[in-house]
């Protein structure tokens, strides 16, 4: 009877043995290996913290002018550029810059690495359905697993600091540029793959010549979701010790400053804009022989 | 014999799960419709034979799902066969290893598609040399030969468009041109102009039959369409539920259809065009008249016969006389129902 009303539920002391070997089996692993993996994500840490301290040290004018000069080149767009001048005079002006240029190069790497690593596995996603099989619900639960429950392992591993930080952002933000990668490389025209293959290209000819130029926009679209991503995380990055925007923002949440935590919120907004509208018109100028149409 | 280039023996595909063990159910006799049915399978190619002579084309002609683009596929190996044998210059195709594969495409057989294939994001120039940067060529002297063939192609001025700024006929020129830049001796062509408004088809016909004067390329042609296959094909196959029903020269197709269905298939064409004076040709000693040659056509036959008013006229091959034509045999031949097989007698 009571098999109906109550869940058929493994015995409390199973289940907390089972946890317990669970997190000691983990413990063990982190206490074994702990330090070998601490040591291989030493060159992205100095990376990163050369690029903070580039960031800081340089005069504000300085970074102000590339900033611009990178707005333009990116989007040939005058009005964008002004627009992201004013936009970081108020930033500095209201005493965010340091948190700015923090946030500005962990984002950069952030999005450096998930460009290196997502772009060959969204490639070799797109060389077998198998690998799709396997790599999708593995991105699929990157994406929603609450980040919480990936710090923990992280914290575990790596301690509190930068390199935890920038692991927990690369896990949330890499999915969407492998999978466009995926995506765009297996929407390249049919026929245009025939014709290569019957001209004897090779793997490696038709990736390089045709697959990958043709899906540019649709992996330049992955680009810009995997910045906007890493964005959205930095404030949970910076409960692990990451410099930048989320501090702030994460001691307004304590004390309930809400002009604190407005302001560096917006300062948040505002970069992820100009991320987006920079990368979005660059991409959009990459593709133009698509939309050149008749006028021969 | 030595002057095959290309022979296809009993050549079979099939597709769906597992076709290898449905060949021998199709070699008993089973047809395509009672394949599906009962064993979901489709049968592409049942028992193709084709030998395709050297500097020649060859049409291989059909409706759509006849399997005639199958069938080109095969020659390059784009498609697996299920069973038979390819062989090209005594090399057999189905047992390259895939570099002797790659190699084969790459110098040996390019390929002309209906939807063009063009790369998009590369400029005229570029598409033409991409058969060149395949096989490995610098880019200086890769440029250097497609610019020869962009001008015969008559696309010279456009080098730096890219391929959506063309109309479909001069990016077929590009496909053409690209085809031709390999220097590859087969050139398989699958529906070339299909894609083409009819006078830019017809400019296209021109324009590869001028080009096969100077380069007696081995050429594959797919078409669906009656009126290219009789203008370009030395021989001509005709296909249907991936068996061929026929083969021959246009004339031979024409005078002794094999069935019905090739019958229905040519009863709209224009006979005068394609047969030559010396499909009804004769030996009659009562017609005077002017001299003709014996490749001109019926067509121009009765124009010169009937402006000199005579009854008919004299066939000369190389100078010599080889037989005589009369007006009412050249009529009665255009003006044939094709229906009335036993009127076979009045040729010859």
């Amino acid at each position: 009877m009571s098999l109906l009303t109550e869940f058929p539920k493994m015995g409390r002391t199973d289940l907390r043995d089972f946890k317990k070997s669970i997190d000691e089996g983990f413990r063990d692993f982190t206490k074994n290996y702990g330090e070998a993996i601490e040591n291989f994500f030493d060159p992205l840490l100095y990376f990163l913290v050369w690029l903070e301290k580039l960031f800081l040290n340089t005069p504000w004018p300085i970074i102000m002018a590339s900033i611009a000069l990178l707005v333009y080149f990116g989007s040939k767009s005058i009005k964008l550029t002004i627009g992201a001048i004013l936009a970081f005079l108020v930033i500095g002006y209201l005493d965010m810059w340091e948190d700015t240029m923090a946030t500005l190069a962990i984002i950069s790497v952030a999005t450096i690495v998930c460009i290196s690593v997502g772009i060959p596995i969204g490639i070799m996603m797109a060389r077998s359905n198998r690998t799709q099989t396997i790599i999708t619900p593995i991105l699929d639960i990157m994406q929603t697993i609450p980040s919480f429950v990936y710090l923990i392992p992280v914290v575990m591993l790596l301690g509190i600091g930068k390199v935890p930080g920038l692991l927990a952002v690369c896990i949330y933000a890499i999915p969407p540029i492998v999978r466009l990668t995926n995506l765009g490389i297996r929407l390249v025209d049919k026929d245009v793959m025939e014709a290569s293959e019957a001209f004897g290209a090779s793997y490696k000819q038709k990736l390089l010549d045709v697959q990958i130029p043709l899906a540019l926009p649709n992996i330049f679209a992955g680009v810009n979701q995997t910045i906007m991503m890493a964005l959205s995380m930095v404030v949970i990055a910076s409960m692990i010790g990451v410099k930048g925007l989320g501090v702030p923002v994460l001691r307004a949440i304590s004390n309930q400053y809400l002009a604190l935590g407005v302001m560096n919120g917006l300062a948040i907004v505002v970069l992820a804009i100009l991320f987006d509208r920079v990368s979005q018109s660059f991409g959009k100028r990459l593709q133009a022989h698509r939309e050149s149409g008749h006028n021969a | 014999m030595p002057d095959i280039k290309v022979a296809i023996k009993s050549l079979y595909k099939i597709f769906g799960r597992n076709p290898h063990s449905m060949v021998d159910l199709v070699k008993g006799g089973m047809s395509k419709s009672d394949l599906l049915e009962k064993h979901g399978h489709v049968l592409g190619l049942d028992n193709v034979n084709i030998d395709v002579k050297k500097k020649q084309i060859q049409v291989i002609m059909g409706l759509s799902g006849s399997g005639k683009s199958t069938l080109i596929r095969h020659i390059n190996r784009l498609i697996e066969p299920t069973s038979g044998s390819i062989v090209v210059d005594d090399h057999n195709i189905l047992s390259m290893s895939p570099a002797e594969l790659r190699d084969f495409r790459r110098s040996k057989a390019s390929m002309v598609f209906q939807k063009f294939g063009l790369l998009p994001h590369r400029k005229v120039i570029d598409n033409v040399a991409y058969g060149l940067s395949i096989q490995g060529i610098q880019k200086e002297e890769a440029l250097r030969r497609s610019n020869k063939w962009i001008e015969s192609v008559g696309l010279t001025g456009f080098e730096n468009h890219y391929p959506s700024q063309l109309s479909g006929g001069m990016q077929q020129r590009v496909g053409l041109a690209r085809a031709l830049a390999t220097d590859a001796d087969i050139l398989l062509m699958d529906e070339a102009f299909s894609a083409l408004d009819p006078l830019i088809r017809s400019d296209m016909q021109d324009v590869l039959l001028s080009l096969q004067e100077q380069l007696h390329k081995t050429i594959i042609f797919i078409t669906h369409d009656l009126d290219e296959a009789l203008k370009l094909g030395d021989d001509i196959a005709i296909l249907r539920d991936g068996a061929v029903i026929q083969s021959g020269t246009a004339e031979k197709i024409i005078l002794h259809p094999a069935d019905d269905y090739v019958t229905d298939f040519i009863k709209d064409i224009n006979k005068a065009r394609v047969l030559k004076v010396t499909s009804v040709m004769a030996k009659d000693k009562k017609i005077k008249g002017p001299e003709i040659q014996d490749n001109v056509i019926i067509e121009d036959a009765l124009q010169t016969v009937s402006q000199s008013g005579s009854n008919g006229a004299i066939i000369v091959k190389n100078g010599k006389k080889v037989g005589t034509v009369s007006l009412t045999d050249m009529i009665m031949a255009i003006a044939r129902s094709t229906k009335n097989t036993d009127s076979d007698t009045i040729y010859r």
